[in-house]
């Protein structure tokens, strides 16, 4: 009976092709602790420690070797492959509430082959997924001047006690190696530290450029295995960079990994660029650029630079959103004193009419499923607020009401709420609500935040704060759904209008 | 001019006011790259010159916030840019719309949008060929004023007529 291992092939941005594949094949270590081969996939559940969080230190003795003893069998178990235990009551972290105790996790410092850049690298990946964790507010990383035991290998258990003594209760080891050809291989295992199981375990060989993305993968893998959520770290934003006074801002397109690193700037700044959105496959991001004199929607494919204007007709057209399978681009179309939502069939050109009012349609996005649309309009009264409508155009209804403005929804990835920004007694909130209108909530507040983007599991929202006065601009947050771990978002220059990317392929 | 949203009703005459105060005392120049013309920015004011259009006429109408029907200072303004605009019949125009600050990216070039139409209807009804006039909508993109109050706001939230010679104006 063999595993089966997960086969990824994804190309990332014109870099060399992946090679991702569980870790397999270990020989019986010097030490005789056969390592399991499984791939997280047929892991069984990661059993959370019994201990209340008051009494962390040591575990008993006794604990201690029949945890070795359970090792043993588990080793066994592992070998002929059936589960050693059942599937089921997996949760280490209750994520569903607000109040979240982080999972302290140790990371110990990666190892490296004998080049001195592997060494490097090793020190980088072990910083990312460390810095990773760490702001997904989930978990907390140990400081490694605490750690006892230093790793040598990752093909043999760690002494599980000096892991506990530090209060660990996961523990992540790997090392990253030089492949040859410009190659390198890196290679991880999670270690649960009270029951001493392997959780997960992966090997990947890529192009050494990047090194940045295996941080982040590692990380993703990490924190999809204690969390039991899907992953979003190996992710990208993009952004409209902001330079220069306020009243001649200067705005690029831009595009950066989840953790603010790998600025690349995609625009020189010659003319007003606006509200980019990624296609569902990553490649394109769709944007209002007024190099025309005027607001179109433009299409680019980010790695070759080429542009092209989706919409050449007369009229401004602008809020530009991909549909969930890239097919199609939703957007304003400007055409006298109102602006109405237009569909576009990116193969035929045809476009489709969605809306027909004298009042402001805008801000679009489609549901994950592609069957409806939330978008923003003031047809009742004049003031802003959310509609929802098939994505044929029919079925209207108002999901808002009441004294607040409501505008820039975005359709959570999951499905199941909508973030929007929110204006009330002069201040700018966001928040989010159900699809049915029900169960707004507020999560943060203050003078001017607007435009939210979810991150790819639906668990962390992005959006721009403006600070006031001359001398002010927008910067990038994240928070949690919970409206918890608010956090800048760090930018060399002002930053406004965030997308966050699907996960990388 | 029939196609104004009826919602959106004139606010208060203290408002007119205080508008009028601002829209007197507003720097003209600088505002575009289209504005700037050959003769300088110094010198007497010929006739007929984009600068006599800017600095005499005026080229601004300000707005009440989040609303985009004209009031009567705005009309007034208009007006004289109408009867300007017959006279030279040389020059077309750009009507450029903003919006200020307190309002969310996309609905504010809608807004700005809105402001334009209602400029260029009011033109149309004076004689100007809507072949002569183009709208574009900067929405909130291009503030005069960057104070984070409402005065700065009321300068901002306006509609620009920008004057050009030929075929040239803009998109």
């Amino acid at each position: 009976m063999r595993d089966t291992m997960p086969q990824h092939h994804a190309q990332p941005d014109s870099l060399s092709q992946w090679e991702r594949v569980g870790v397999r094949g270990y020989k019986l270590s010097e030490r005789h602790y056969p390592l399991t081969r499984r791939c997280r996939a047929t892991l069984s559940p990661w059993e959370r420690a019994k201990r209340p969080d008051s009494s962390p230190a040591e575990p008993p003795k006794g604990a201690s070797a029949k945890r070795l003893t359970t090792l043993f069998l588990l080793a066994i178990f592992a070998f002929l492959a059936i589960p050693p235990y059942p599937a089921g009551a997996v949760m280490e972290v209750d994520i569903t509430q607000g109040n979240i105790r982080p999972i302290p996790i140790a990371i110990s410092p990666f190892l490296a082959g004998a080049s001195g850049q592997s060494a490097q690298l090793a020190d980088a990946v072990t910083g990312i997924i460390a810095a990773d964790l760490e702001r997904s507010g989930l978990f907390k990383p140990i400081d490694r001047a605490a750690f006892l035991e230093r790793i040598y290998t990752v093909d043999a258990p760690p002494r599980f006690r000096d892991w506990s003594v530090i209060n660990a209760e996961a523990l992540a080891v790997g090392q990253i190696t030089d492949a040859g050809g410009g190659q390198i291989k890196a290679q991880f295992r999670l270690w649960d530290v009270y029951s001493g199981r392997e959780l997960t375990g992966e090997s990947f060989t890529t192009s050494s450029d990047n090194w940045r993305r295996i941080g982040h993968i590692i990380a993703d893998a990490i924190y999809q295995r204690l969390t039991g959520e899907k992953a979003y770290f190996d992710s990208r934003i993009a952004f409209i960079e902001e330079s220069g006074p306020r009243n001649k801002r200067v705005k690029r397109l831009a595009l950066m990994d989840q953790d603010g690193q790998n600025l690349r700037v995609l625009t020189k700044g010659t003319s007003l660029v606006l509200t980019p959105r990624f296609s569902p496959n990553n490649r394109e991001i769709t944007y209002t650029s007024y190099e025309g004199g005027r607001p179109s929607v433009i299409r680019m494919d980010i790695a070759s630079g080429r542009q092209e204007v989706v919409a050449n007709f007369p009229g401004m057209t602008f809020a530009p959103r991909f549909s969930p399978r890239g097919d199609r681009i939703i957007m304003s179309l400007q055409q006298d004193s109102a602006s109405n939502l237009f569909e576009m069939d990116l193969d035929s050109r045809q476009l489709r009419r969605l809306t027909t009012t004298q009042a402001i349609d805008t801000g679009p996005c489609y549901s994950p499923d592609g069957r409806q649309i939330v978008f923003e309009s003031d047809r009742a009264g004049g003031r802003q607020q959310l509609f929802v409508m098939n994505a044929d155009g029919s079925g209207q209804r108002q999901l808002t009401g009441g004294d607040g403005r409501y505008s820039t929804p975005v359709w959570s990835p999951r499905g199941d709420l909508i973030a929007f920004t929110k204006q009330i007694g002069g201040q700018f909130l966001i928040g989010v609500i159900q699809p049915d209108g029900r169960g707004e909530r507020i999560l943060t507040e203050g003078y001017h935040n607007e435009g939210p983007s979810w991150s790819p599991n639906g668990r962390v929202l992005t959006f721009f704060r403006e600070s006031q006065g001359e001398s002010g601009g927008p910067r990038l947050f994240t928070i949690d759904l919970t409206g918890y771990n608010e956090r800048v978002l760090p930018t060399s220059a002002f930053a406004s209008d965030p997308s966050w990317s699907p996960l990388m392929k | 001019m029939s196609r104004f949203a009826v919602t959106r009703t004139i606010a208060g005459l203290a408002v007119l006011l205080l508008l009028a105060a601002c829209s007197r005392g507003q720097p003209m120049a600088g505002l575009s790259p289209a504005q700037t013309s050959s003769e300088g920015d110094s010198g007497p004011i010929v006739p007929g010159s984009a600068r006599e259009f800017s600095a005499r006429i005026g080229d601004t109408v300000y707005f009440t916030t989040d609303q985009v029907e004209l009031s009567p200072e705005a009309q007034q303004i208009l007006a004289a840019q109408a009867a300007w605009l017959n006279q030279y019949t040389q020059y077309r125009v750009i009507l450029e719309g903003h919006a200020d600050e307190r309002g969310t990216r996309e609905y504010n070039i809608g807004l700005g949008a809105q402001r334009a139409a209602n400029a260029k209807h009011f033109l149309a009804a004076r004689g100007i060929s809507p072949d002569r006039i183009k709208t574009v909508s900067y929405g909130k993109e291009r503030p005069v004023a960057v104070c984070a109050n409402i005065s700065c706001w009321s300068q901002n939230r306006r509609v620009v007529t920008v004057v050009s010679q030929g075929g040239g104006a803009g998109y």
